[in-house]
C-alpha cells in the first residue's frame, strides 16, 4: 500500500532547519549556559533522523553526500589537534587559551580553544550517531 | 619537553584516527599499524631512560594544580608496562599480516589494536582513578570490536558473555569509585593515598578494597571471577587472543597492584590475607583447567589464570624481594604469553586442528618450531637460564620471608604442573606418529614464525640479561613499597 505522508514531508522541510539552528545555538552556547558539543551534536543527528523518517535513506544520503566514518575520524582529529597544540608550547596537554576580540556586528566576544575541541565532539557525536542509525537501517 | 610521558598514549591514537580514513586501503592499515607502534616502541624507550634517569615523571593537564586536573604518572612500573605492551602489539601486527585474513583487515581490524593500545597505555600512565576507569572502557570498547570481528558463531556468542560481564564490572568499578569518592572526596590517586592516610583507613575504606578486588578481579580473572575468560578468549582469531591473554588480564593485575599498594596499606591484615587466598586459588583452579584440556589454546588460556595468580601472590606479600619478583613476573609473563599463543597458532595453522589427540610428529616437518616451541615452554615452566626463573624465584624467596609457607610450596607446585601442561602440547604435537598435515608455504610460514621467534628470543634475552634488569625492577619494588616517593612526585613539596 503507498501511503500519502504529504504533511509529513512538508512538516519536515520547515522543522528541520529549526532543529539544525537550535542545535548550532546549543553548541555555541555551551560555555556560560546549559549545552555543549554533545547535546547539540545529538540535536544535528536527530535533525537528520527526522529527514531519515520522513524521506527513504537512499534520498537523504544523495542530499546530504556525508561518509560519517569520515566524519568522525575528523571530529578526533581535530579534538586531538587542539589537545596536543599545547605541544608546541610546552605547556602540559590540553592547557587552553583565551583572550576577547572585538568582531563585526557580535561586538566584544570571548574567544577560546575549548570551542575547537568541543567542534571535535559535536563532529564525532553526528558521526556515531549517523552510523549507527545507517548501518542498522541499511541491514536487510 | 614535559608532555613525554604523554606520546604512548597520543602516538596510537593519532595513527588509530588516521587509519579510519583509509579503511579499503591494505598497504596503508598494515604500513600505519608498523609504522604507529614503531613510533609508540620509541617513545616509550626513550621515557623509560628518562624515568631512570631523573626519576617519577608526572604531570597534571591543562596547567592546573595537582589534586584539582587529571595527573599522568609514569613511574618505573608503569613504563616497563607500557613499553612491554607495545612491543607485544606491534609482533602481534606482524604476524596478523600472515594470518588473520583480507576480509577482517579492511574493517578496522589495525585502528582497532591502536585504539586499543591507547587504552592500555593510558590505563598504565594515569594517576587519576576516574581516568582509569576511561581509559579501561577505551581498550574494552575496542576489545569488544576485536573479538566480534568476523562474526562467526562462536565469536558472537563469545563475545555476548564477554561484553555482559565487562558491562557489569565496569558498573561495579563506577559504584567503588563512588564510594571512595564520597569518603575521601578526591578522585587524584595520590591524593587518595595522603587522604585515606589522614582518615587512619576505617572500615569503610577495607570494604571499598575488598570491591577493588572485585572490580579489577573481574578484569583480570582471580579465582571466582574468571569463568568467563576460557571460552571467552578461545573464540577470536590467534593475533587477537594474543593481544588479550598478553596484555588485558594484565591491566587488570596492574590496577591491583598500584592499589593495594598505594591506597590501602595501613590496615594489610585482612585486605592482603584476602588477596593472598584468592591468589593461591586461582593458581590452583588455573592448574586444574591446565591439565584438564586436551586443547592446545585451552591450555594456555589456562596458564594465564595460574600466572595472574602467582603475580598478585607477590603483590600480597609487600616485602622488596615479592613485589620485585611479581613485576620480573608480570613482564616475563606478557612477553612469554605472547610468544606462546604466536607458536601455537602456527601449529593449529598447520594442523588445521587444536585437538592434541589428533596431531603428531610435526618434529619431523617442521623441527625449528618444535625447538623453538621447547624453548617457550622451559621459559614458562621457569627453568634456570630462562626469563621465568627469576621472578618466581623472588616470589618464592618472598613468601617464605613472610612466613607464608604454604603459598610458597603452591607456587613451586604449581611451576611443575605448568611444566607437564606445555609439555604435553610439545610430546603430543610434535613427537609420537607423523599424521596428515597441509604443509604451509614457505612465505606464509615464515611471515608466522618470524615474529614468533624473535619473541622467544627476547624472552631467552630476558632470562638470561636478568642482571641488567635488576634495577629497574628494583626501582618499579621500591616505588610500590615506599608510595610516599609517588605521593611526592604528583602533589610536589606539599
Amino acid at each position: 500500500m503507498k501511503t500519502n505522508d504529504v504533511i509529513l514531508q512538508t512538516a519536515t522541510k520547515v522543522v528541520f532547519f529549526i532543529i539544525i539552528l537550535f542545535s548550532i545555538h546549543i553548541f555555541f552556547a555551551g560555555h556560560y549556559t546549559p549545552g555543549g558539543g554533545f547535546v547539540g551534536g545529538l540535536l544535528t543527528a536527530s535533525g537528520i533522523v527526522l529527514l531519515l523518517l520522513a524521506f527513504d535513506l537512499k534520498t537523504v544520503t544523495t542530499t546530504l553526500p556525508i561518509n560519517y566514518t569520515v566524519m568522525t575520524s575528523i571530529g578526533l582529529l581535530i579534538a586531538l589537534a587542539t589537545a596536543a597544540g599545547s605541544i608546541f608550547f610546552n605547556v602540559p596537554l590540553l592547557t587552553h587559551a583565551f583572550d576577547y576580540f572585538d568582531l563585526p556586528l557580535l561586538g566584544k566576544q570571548s574567544l577560546h580553544t575549548a570551542v575547537f575541541f568541543d567542534t571535535g565532539v559535536y563532529l564525532v557525536v553526528v558521526g556515531v550517531t549517523m552510523t549507527i542509525i545507517q548501518s542498522i537501517g541499511d541491514d536487510d | 619537553m614535559i608532555n613525554l610521558l604523554l606520546f604512548p598514549i597520543l602516538l596510537p591514537f593519532f595513527f588509530g584516527i588516521i587509519l579510519m580514513l583509509f579503511p579499503k586501503n591494505l598497504s596503508v592499515q598494515r604500513g600505519g599499524a608498523i609504522i604507529g607502534l614503531l613510533t609508540t616502541l620509541i617513545a616509550s624507550v626513550v621515557l623509560l631512560v628518562k624515568v631512570k634517569a631523573d626519576g617519577i615523571q608526572a604531570i597534571t593537564l591543562g596547567s592546573w594544580p595537582a589534586p584539582f586536573g587529571i595527573s599522568m604518572v609514569s613511574d618505573m612500573l608503569s613504563i616497563l608496562l607500557v613499553f612491554s605492551s607495545t612491543l607485544i602489539a606491534l609482533f602481534v601486527v606482524w604476524y596478523s599480516f600472515s594470518s588473520i585474513g583480507k576480509a577482517r583487515e579492511s574493517y578496522f581490524y589495525y585502528p582497532g589494536i591502536l585504539f586499543m593500545i591507547t587504552g592500555v597505555n593510558g590505563a598504565f600512565t594515569t594517576g587519576d582513578i576516574f581516568n582509569m576507569f576511561v581509559f579501561f572502557e577505551v581498550l574494552l570498547i575496542s576489545s569488544y570490536l576485536l573479538i566480534v570481528l568476523g562474526g562467526e558463531k562462536v565469536q558472537l556468542r563469545e563475545s555476548i558473555k564477554y561484553i555482559l560481564v565487562n558491562i557489569i564490572s565496569s558498573a561495579l568499578f563506577v559504584v567503588t569509585v563512588g564510594y571512595l569518592y564520597s569518603v575521601v572526596g578526591t578522585l587524584n590517586m595520590a591524593d587518595i593515598a595522603v587522604k585515606i592516610a589522614l582518615i587512619n583507613q576505617p572500615g569503610i575504606i577495607t570494604v571499598i578494597a575488598v570491591l577493588f578486588l572485585l572490580v579489577f578481579g573481574l578484569k583480570g580473572a582471580i579465582f571466582p571471577l574468571y569463568f568467563w575468560l576460557p571460552s571467552s578468549y578461545a573464540a577470536p582469531p590467534i593475533p587477537v587472543l594474543a593481544l588479550f591473554g598478553a596484555l588485558l588480564t594484565k591491566v587488570g593485575v596492574y590496577a591491583i597492584m598500584r592499589t593495594y599498594t598505594l591506597f590501602f596499606t595501613l590496615d594489610q591484615s585482612f585486605t592482603h590475607e584476602l588477596l593472598m587466598i584468592l591468589s593461591v586459588l586461582t593458581i590452583i583452579a588455573g592448574c586444574i583447567g591446565a591439565l584438564a584440556y586436551f586443547d592446545v589454546k585451552k591450555i594456555i588460556i589456562y596458564n594465564i589464570i595460574i600466572a595472574v595468580g602467582v603475580i598478585l601472590f607477590g603483590t600480597s606479600q609487600m616485602n622488596e624481594a615479592a613485589l620485585m619478583g611479581s613485576v620480573f613476573y608480570l613482564i616475563h609473563d606478557i612477553l612469554i604469553k605472547g610468544a606462546l599463543f604466536l607458536l601455537i597458532g602456527i601449529i593449529i595453522a598447520i594442523t588445521g586442528t587444536s585437538n592434541l589427540r589428533k596431531m603428531g610428529g610435526l618434529i619431523k616437518t617442521y623441527p625449528m618450531l618444535g625447538w623453538t616451541f621447547l624453548i617457550a615452554a622451559f621459559g614458562l615452566a621457569g627453568i634456570p637460564p630462562l626469563s621465568g626463573f627469576v621472578g618466581k624465584l623472588l616470589i618464592v624467596q618472598g613468601g617464605f620471608q613472610a612466613e607464608n609457607l604454604w603459598g610458597s610450596i603452591f607456587i613451586l607446585a604449581s611451576s611443575l604442573v605448568v611444566l607437564l601442561s606445555v609439555m604435553r602440547i610439545f610430546i603430543y604435537a610434535f613427537w609420537g606418529e607423523p599424521v596428515e598435515i597441509t604443509p604451509l608455504t614457505k612465505r606464509h610460514y615464515r611471515g608466522l614464525f618470524a615474529p614468533a621467534l624473535i619473541l622467544v628470543v627476547i624472552s631467552v634475552l630476558y632470562g638470561v640479561g636478568s642482571e641488567w634488569i635488576v634495577p629497574y625492577m628494583n626501582d618499579a619494588a621500591n616505588v610500590m613499597l615506599d608510595p610516599s616517593q609517588y605521593i611526592q612526585a604528583v602533589l610536589g613539596g606539599s
